[in-house]
């Protein structure tokens, strides 16, 4: 389905990819009592942090994570990924990432998914911002020419 | 059970990801270049996802538990402080530069191998970097 003006969008894809994200996130809040937030279960899975998550429901999400996306390029085939050119953009924005979800206690996973349905002013705070953020970001990349 | 739990929750997430095309760092960019070709694809995964969780936890708070733990442990904290924006406008600017966030850039671990793990090796880093700061040591 084409999204009229937006050529290239995915609103079906999105939609179905988002409710499975939703889902996912669901099944952690009502099974296990906990958040679907990705940055923070991932400092767990490798041991940066001690966070109250046991060692093993961290490192076996992360691990799905992997999963999943593994499997479903083996079933669907491989997927379109365009990525920034040499390494330089990836290694900034990682650090920055790594640093900025651990000081900020969330990522798109935690604040978006989880924290912005709950309404919780911090998330929605929190969304707004990096949201913002990233905007502005791409807007002076493209200006200065760096657009990729 | 608990590990088969997080094992699924953590596949589903990653499936959905890969299904909505946001293991594609230009589509994420698209998304927060709203000056360009914007595309607004994001905010549909986001919007399905919000939906589902909205319900679950209209669910959650008619629970007296989790289905297969003691008890719920959520977050507390409601104060809105310097750290919350810092943090996030600093992950903001991260997620326009790679196009990528920590979800994308793990689940793309097996299928992009080498550019997802240059991102997910330096978000170690700046994550390391967190922990080591003095007033964030917790040994």
């Amino acid at each position: 389905m084409i999204l009229p003006g937006f050529p290239d969008a995915q609103p079906v894809e999105g939609l179905v990819g988002g409710l499975m994200i939703g889902a996912s996130a669901a099944i952690m809040l009502l099974g296990l009592g906990r958040i679907a937030g990705v940055s923070g279960l991932f400092v767990r899975a490798i041991r940066i942090e001690a966070t109250g998550t046991p060692w093993a429901i961290a490192a076996l999400f992360v691990a799905g994570l992997v999963l999943g996306g593994a499997l479903f390029a083996g079933i669907a085939g491989p997927m379109e990924a365009h990525y920034p050119p040499g390494f330089g953009w990836l290694i900034a924005g990682g650090l920055l990432v790594g640093f900025g979800t651990r000081l900020g206690s969330g990522c798109t996973s935690g604040h978006g998914v989880c924290g912005m349905s709950r309404l919780s002013p911090r998330s929605l705070a929190a969304v707004a911002t990096f949201i913002a953020s990233g905007m502005v970001t791409v807007a002076i990349v493209n200006a200065l020419g760096g657009g990729w | 059970m608990r590990w088969f739990v997080a094992l699924l929750s953590g596949t589903l997430f990653g499936a959905g990801l890969a299904l909505s095309g946001m293991m594609d760092p230009a589509r994420v960019r698209g998304f927060l270049d709203i000056f360009g070709a914007w595309d607004p694809t994001l905010a549909f995964v986001m919007g399905g996802a919000v939906i589902v969780m909205a319900g679950a936890w209209a669910i959650q708070r008619q629970m007296k538990g989790p289905a297969l733990d003691e008890t719920f442990s959520l977050p507390g904290t409601t104060k809105l402080d310097a750290r919350l924006i810092g943090g996030s406008a600093l992950f903001g600017a991260g997620w326009g530069l790679a196009g990528l966030c920590p979800g994308p850039g793990i689940a793309s671990l097996s299928t992009s191998p080498v550019p997802a793990a240059t991102f997910v090796v330096a978000m170690i880093a700046g994550m390391a970097l967190y922990a080591a700061l003095p007033s964030n040591r917790k040994d």
